[in-house]
């Protein structure tokens, strides 16, 4: 009775010491991840980064991304007024043509910018916008004497920024920026600007119905040419692009693969008796994969230069070996019964490979290849953003530009687009290629 | 007899159709498939700005230039060693606090997006959707939108990494929410515990390893991911090789004592994580086969 006792009292006490550890670990644990956190907090300046966070910079790229702004020029040394959308060559208008919303007239020019805003290039350089609530400004600008604004009230507002040689007025309508050599309003609308088409092809402007029936008339090849060799999006180099980043994706993971199952087969205990060559093979796999691809894309870069095949390499070095070790893995787990089977029939060594362990791990090495095809999609925007090729180099030249964030919001859109759609399609394969396995989702 | 014999002949002639069939099925699409890798390669030998054939012999001429400068200065090495190892303890740091941040994102999304858990469960679709996205989005796209509205620094590279650890790891958590019993959630449920508390008390408990162990794996991902965000202009090793590469020529010692330090990290990172998920999936078994035969 009393051993009894003496066992609950035991068992109490050790019941007690594991709770008081798993509290222990259960209130620990939050508390160092927090402290670890906190640390983190301060150790990356978290607080300094708020200063320095450039709310300018945010807005222009949020702004950007989904709409669009179209500048009305005046050169104010010839008198010449010319439209053009983002102030870009390619996008601006044939000459002498505006907007609908601009009347060129003998001496002026009527800029309406909606709800009542309306700017007037007059005679000899001479501005005026009509502001409503607020009263009509006015400016002379003259090479010898500056910009020569007024202002309706004697305060400036703090939407409209004067100095002698320079005026900026922004509205919820439009900006307008004087200098002495030129005059510019801006004024903004939602959406991609030609998307379809630039402006001097001749389908530009037209509605999809209109184009439709243009096309179904014969001009199929011309509305295709025009799009295809959209001078601002580009369309044809994106495609291309897209391209290209799968193709490094897909020969950078099969040509590992192809590489890594027979150097596997030197790395499995059961394959290869030799400890020593299954040591050095094993190590060869740790060295490629323990030099990044990072690593491997500058060395690449240097002998082959910049391109989508040295994208490709750098991801079937690296893939080498991380394929070497899983398939190398998957080999020792194979079951000798169908190999003796095999050889019980005379099989030779190779033939016994064939059909004795090939057909045993192919669904698992198919699954991780096609697992690694939809990662290294992934991986082959990046690498193509370093070593120059594909999407990623398209996504890197627009952003240096910082001005071209509808194409940036584009191509993250597209890049997104596919990785899902190499993630669908990858799910699809394995489901086709391994049939009546159900864990290959 | 003569009928046994025939039937026979005839399982034997329909078995034989099926495999020339299958062979020759399995031989199509071996062709299919070398074909595609040849025309793919030289597409991509094409578009390349050097071609491999030329570059193939030069291969090994930029690690020759580096070993041989860094055997060369071996003496100023470890001084190397010492002024790059803050920024390989900032690449880690980046991994590290993007792992966390990641998994506890993930932690919550998964549990909103599996069955029997999820608070909403008419949204589960919704949070799967988010989790895919969130997976699909490559970490350089954000590092570099980031860069541009924050300037440089390790931040805008956690934000990215994280952003792609909580999408990715989301996935893995739901599939390990799966397997998890439901009962300590009925449970708690019957006496009135709120969601959180269903979930932290009921469910986190079971999974804790698993998620553990993915989160180590993401972890050794994540410290690749942070080296190459680096190289872009997101601070630690990588922003310290993209220095050191760009003054080209005699300061390749540098860069052979980055490209040490981080093959070491990568390589220590990799085995620790082994050993530690090897003891979590193996060593608990035979840590509870002790309790039970004791």
């Amino acid at each position: 009775m009393s051993i009894a006792a003496n066992e609950t009292d035991f068992l109490k006490v050790q019941a007690d010491q594991q709770f008081s550890r798993k509290r222990l670990f259960s209130f620990g644990l939050p508390v160092v991840v927090l402290l670890y956190l906190t640390f983190i907090f301060f150790n990356f300046d978290v607080p300094g980064l708020f200063k320095r966070f450039e709310v300018d910079n945010a807005r222009a790229l949020v702004a950007d991304s989904y709409s669009y702004k179209t500048h009305i020029t005046r050169d104010n040394r010839t008198g010449n007024v010319t439209a053009a959308i983002e102030g870009e060559r390619k996008g601006s208008y044939p000459e002498g043509t505006v907007p609908e919303w601009v009347t060129l007239g003998a001496t002026d020019t009527v800029i309406d910018l909606g709800g009542g805003h309306e700017i007037v290039f007059g005679a000899d350089n001479f501005v005026s916008y009509d502001v409503p609530g607020y009263g009509m400004i006015t400016a002379q600008p003259s090479r010898a004497s500056g910009v020569q604004a007024s202002l309706p009230t004697s305060e400036t507002p703090d939407w409209i920024n004067a100095s002698k040689n320079r005026m900026t007025i922004t509205t919820d309508a439009g900006r307008l920026t004087i200098t002495r050599n030129r005059t510019e309003v801006f004024r903004y609308f939602a959406g991609w600007e030609l998307f379809f088409f630039t402006l001097d092809s001749p389908y530009s402007g037209l509605g999809f119905g209109e184009v439709m029936s243009r096309a179904l008339g014969g001009d199929s090849a011309a509305i295709w040419q025009d799009f295809w060799n959209n001078k601002m999006w580009r369309h044809k180099d994106v495609v291309w692009a897209l391209f290209e980043t799968i193709l490094m994706a897909f020969l950078g993971t099969m040509g590992a693969a192809i590489v890594a199952l027979p150097l596997a087969f030197l790395a499995a205990k059961n394959f290869t008796p030799f400890t020593a060559v299954r040591q050095i093979t094993r190590r060869f796999f740790d060295f490629f994969r323990g030099v990044d691809a990072l690593i491997w894309t500058i060395v690449l870069a240097r002998a082959f230069g910049p391109g989508p095949l040295t994208g490709a390499l750098a991801i079937l070095i690296t893939d080498t070996g991380s394929f070497g070790k899983m398939f190398s893995e998957a080999l020792e787990n194979v079951d000798k019964k169908q190999i003796e089977g095999i050889q019980s029939t005379g099989a030779k060594p190779l033939q016994r490979y064939r059909f004795g362990v090939i057909p045993q791990v192919t669904p698992v090495l198919l699954s991780q290849i096609l697992y690694y095809l939809e990662s290294n999609t992934r991986s082959a925007t990046i690498i193509g953003a370093i070593t120059g090729g594909g999407i990623g180099l398209m996504l890197t030249q627009a952003m240096i530009t910082q001005k071209d964030w509808e194409e940036v919001a584009y191509y993250i859109v597209l890049i997104v687009l596919m990785v899902m759609a190499m993630d669908w399609f990858s799910g699809w394969l394995r489901r086709k290629l391994i049939a009546g396995d159900e864990s290959g989702r | 007899m003569t009928e046994l014999t025939g039937r026979v002949t005839d399982i034997r002639a329909d078995y034989m159709a099926q495999v020339r069939r299958k062979r020759m099925m399995d031989g199509i699409i071996l062709v299919i498939f070398i074909a595609l890798m040849v025309s793919g390669f030289m597409i991509a030998d094409d578009r390349n700005a050097g071609g491999f054939w030329d570059g193939l012999h030069r291969f090994f001429d930029f690690p020759k230039e580096v070993v041989s400068e860094a055997v060369g200065k071996l003496d100023e090495m470890p001084a190397h060693f010492v002024t790059f190892f803050p920024s390989l303890i900032e690449t880690i740091n980046i991994a590290a606090a993007s792992t966390l941040l990641g998994a506890m994102l993930a932690m919550v999304l998964s549990l909103l997006s599996t069955r029997g858990m999820a608070k909403w469960p008419r949204l589960i679709p919704l949070f799967r959707r988010i989790m895919d996205i969130m997976r699909a989005v490559p970490e350089i796209v954000i590092a570099l939108v980031l860069i541009f509205v924050m300037g440089g620094g390790p931040v805008p590279a956690m934000i990215a990494i994280a952003f792609h650890t909580a999408g990715a790891l989301g996935k893995l958590f739901s599939e390990v929410n799966e397997n998890a019993s439901l009962k300590p959630v009925e449970g708690l449920q019957s006496v009135g515990a709120s969601w959180a508390q269903r979930m932290w008390l009921g469910v986190i408990p079971q999974v804790a390893p698993n998620y553990f162990s993915y989160a180590l794996l993401r972890f050794e991902i994540n410290i690749r991911a942070s080296a190459i965000l680096g190289f872009v202009g997101a601070g630690g090793i990588g922003y310290e090789l993209k220095n050191t590469m760009s003054w080209g020529k005699g300061q390749y010692d540098e860069a052979a004592a980055i490209f040490l330090l981080l093959f070491a990290a990568i390589v220590a990172v990799d085995q620790l994580s082994s050993v530690v998920r090897e003891r979590l999936t193996h060593g608990k078994t035979t840590a509870q086969a002790q309790k039970v035969s004791a």
